[in-house]
């Protein structure tokens, strides 16, 4: 006699063509070359980074504009992370956070390095680090992380943007 | 964050596109009632419940179709059975596991009124008709899965080894 | 119950491989079927109620639906839903959400991005998934043992089927929007190889990325916003048992209990349109509805078998019907949509332009 069967396996699995649409084309484009690309909506004018397909959720209608923003800005919102998951990559403890990049309306994740975990807090400047130019490739991937502005000068002040914090 | 971009190419319109696999490494419970026909199929035995109205499921109904009642009697049935309907995969697809050629059947097992949707392995379409009588190819390996059988074969047309040298492993 | 009208309609074209995602689709649906209520001075701010039907196994992307939500303009929040189905059944949702009296309008959408991924395996996954999906049945494999079952069974033949296919090609000649069209012969389709035996490339849908909408009001509001609304004086839908081989797959039971819940018998159809991706499929649509060729226009636009965009092609069998009673071309007529391997699942709805 066999063991009753409780349990059955079964994946399931199937290879796509994902494409991005044209909505993403100046951003990814953008990331490729060392640019931040946003889209900026016609109707509200709000800045779009990423894109969002290229949709203003407020209005329904098409961005028409593709911006460049600053790699610069300010985090928003910020979570350190401890816990090992199968799969990471970075060694722990890390901060993940929401940056407000100099001219756009909405926040984009990504990780925070080049300091203390400890010493990350919200109204932080940030600025991008890239990857070295041979591996930028069409993805946020091409921007290594984000680590504290070293000149306070460049940056305006050590605070949240009165515009972050009204946009909830 | 760091995770390799797969290579992409770019459409006339500018959109960026590349190819990648969405799966899921699902692992289902089976419940009592699958439990005991899929356990069956390990030992080479396939059994199905017998619904309101006195028509055998196989596989095995957990309630009738049509009433919604429970079926808690069972009943084994043959590994042989007849054809109902059929059509031609010529082109199998990975998912399939095989590259060879094959039908698409509805094989109603003898003792069974309802029919087994399987594969009937033959070469061409030519080798296969309505009502023709078939018995199951056994996978050499059997896990507990549908894919114990590996699907069926002409009765008239004996093979050297009815057991197969396909396994029941589900791993795409 | 409320009257319930169809008071606008848009639809995108069928196409193969297009690169807009789920969202860069929808937009000119929305903004189109929107403007067609401009003249009534209806806004987005009007509309009661938002419902979607797309796939996120054909679109290849979990959640894919919320990013649709985007397209709507959804801010302040709105009301809205979105079933992993055929936009027609989105359509079901709605018409029951305004018969609650809970809102009095709604606008339907639904998606078909078919061809980032073989459909036809994808749609394998429909089935039950502890003894049918792990063989991967396709979507074409099981309509053919289907077809096969209705051509040993006699209840349809080879040349009738060829017969549809050519009467909805031809049909799609006068629907730019179609993506197959052409006026050939019985013998010139027959002659074509098998790719599925029993069927051959006419008998089967094409598969295409579309989408499409359609703005529902009820009583008075749709008579403020539509100068002919179609009405909606039947709709309904039924399932048969997900077993295949529990089905009788040469006659579609549930087509015919969802006929007679909606009133089909009441009256004569001028026109149907009837969502059948396979052309046997098409004939045991008309024995099930009662249908005569001779009486009623049976696929007009060329039907799914010349524009398929999957988990659109059902409600644009229901905008086909109310863009004729819209301008007057049909007083009454039948709209059909299928879910499902072999016509598991149908919906039918009856439509009347008084």
């Amino acid at each position: 006699m066999t063991d009753d069967v409780l349990r059955i396996r079964q994946p399931i699995g199937v290879t796509y063509t994902w494409s991005a649409g044209p909505g993403s084309a100046a951003y990814l484009r953008g990331l490729t070359e060392g640019k931040l690309i946003a889209g900026r909506c016609p109707t509200c004018n709000q800045v779009y980074f990423p894109p969002r397909n290229g949709i203003c959720p407020r209005d329904g209608v098409l961005l028409t504009d593709d911006v460049e923003i600053g790699q610069a800005g300010t985090i928003t919102t910020f979570c350190i992370v401890n816990v090992p998951f199968l799969g990471q990559s970075i060694e722990i403890p890390y901060v993940a956070a929401s940056i407000l990049l100099d001219g756009a309306d909405l926040a984009v994740q990504h990780l925070i390095q080049g300091c203390p975990v400890d010493e990350v807090h919200i109204g932080m400047r940030v600025h991008a680090v890239w990857k070295p130019e041979s591996e930028w490739q069409a993805t946020l991937a091409s921007i290594a992380h984000f680590e504290p502005e070293t000149d306070p000068g460049t940056g305006g002040s050590d605070r949240i943007d009165a515009k972050a914090t009204n946009r909830a | 964050m760091t995770a390799e971009a797969p290579p992409t190419t770019i459409a006339e319109d500018g959109s960026f596109t590349a190819p990648f696999e969405l799966s899921y490494p699902y692992s289902r419970t089976v419940g009592p009632t699958l439990s005991r026909f899929l356990t069956g199929l390990q030992d080479k035995r396939i059994e199905g419940t017998v619904g309101d109205d006195g028509r055998v499921f196989v596989p095995p109904a957990e309630f009738d179709p049509n009433t919604g009642v429970a079926c808690t009697q069972w009943r084994t049935v043959e590994a042989t059975g007849t054809v109902q309907t059929w059509s031609w995969q010529a082109e199998p697809a990975e998912q399939h596991r095989t590259e060879t050629p094959f039908a698409w059947a509805l094989v109603l097992l003898d003792g069974a009124d309802v029919a087994l949707l399987h594969k009937v392995l033959v070469t061409s379409p030519a080798h296969i008709a309505t009502g023709m009588r078939v018995e199951v190819v056994w996978a050499a390996e059997r896990h507990g899965s549908i894919l114990d059988i590996a699907g069926f074969s002409p009765i008239d047309h004996p093979r050297a080894d009815t057991t197969a040298s396909t396994t029941a492993d589900t791993s795409l | 119950m409320r009257d319930i009208a169809i008071v606008a309609t848009a639809q995108a074209p069928s196409r193969t491989a297009t690169t807009l995602t789920t969202p860069e689709l929808l937009v000119p649906v929305i903004t189109d079927v929107m403007a067609r209520l401009a003249p009534a001075g209806v806004e987005r701010s009007d509309i009661g109620f938002w419902c979607h039907g797309s796939c996120d196994y054909l679109t290849g992307q979990p959640f894919s639906f919320v990013a649709a939500v985007d397209v709507l303009g959804a801010w302040p929040p709105i009301i809205e839903s979105h079933v992993e189905a055929d936009g027609a059944f989105a359509l079901y949702e709605a018409w029951v959400k305004i018969q609650t009296g809970e809102v009095d309008s709604a606008v339907v959408f639904s998606n078909g991005k078919s061809t980032s991924a073989p459909a036809d395996l994808v749609m394998a996954l429909q089935h039950d998934p502890y003894v049918e999906a792990p063989l991967w049945p396709t979507m074409t494999a099981t309509a053919a043992m289907q077809a096969r079952a209705c051509l040993d069974a006699g209840v349809v033949t080879g040349a009738a089927m060829a017969d549809v296919a050519v009467r909805n090609r031809r049909n799609a000649m006068n629907n730019p929007l179609a993506l197959l069209r052409g006026d050939h012969t019985r013998d010139e389709l027959l002659s074509s190889p098998m790719i599925h035996d029993p069927l051959r490339s006419h008998d089967c849908a094409p598969i295409t990325d579309g989408a499409n909408a359609v703005v529902l009001a009820a009583g008075d509001l749709a008579a403020s916003w539509c100068e002919r609304p179609a009405w909606i004086r039947g709709i309904d839908h039924r399932i048969d048992t997900q077993r295949m081989g529990a089905r009788d797959l040469t006659v579609s039971s549930s087509t015919m209990i969802a006929a007679e819940r909606a009133g089909v018998g009441h009256g004569r159809f001028d026109i149907a349109e009837l969502h059948a991706p396979f052309t046997h499929q098409e004939l045991l649509l008309e024995t099930a509805l009662g249908l005569d060729p001779e009486v009623t226009s049976i696929n007009p636009s060329g039907g799914a078998l010349c524009a398929n965009p999957q988990m659109a092609a059902g409600l644009a069998r229901i905008i086909e019907v109310a863009d004729r009673i819209h301008d007057a071309r049909s007083d009454r007529g039948l709209a059909h949509a299928t879910s499902g391997p072999c016509l598991q699942q149908n919906l039918v709805a009856v439509l009347e332009g008084a």
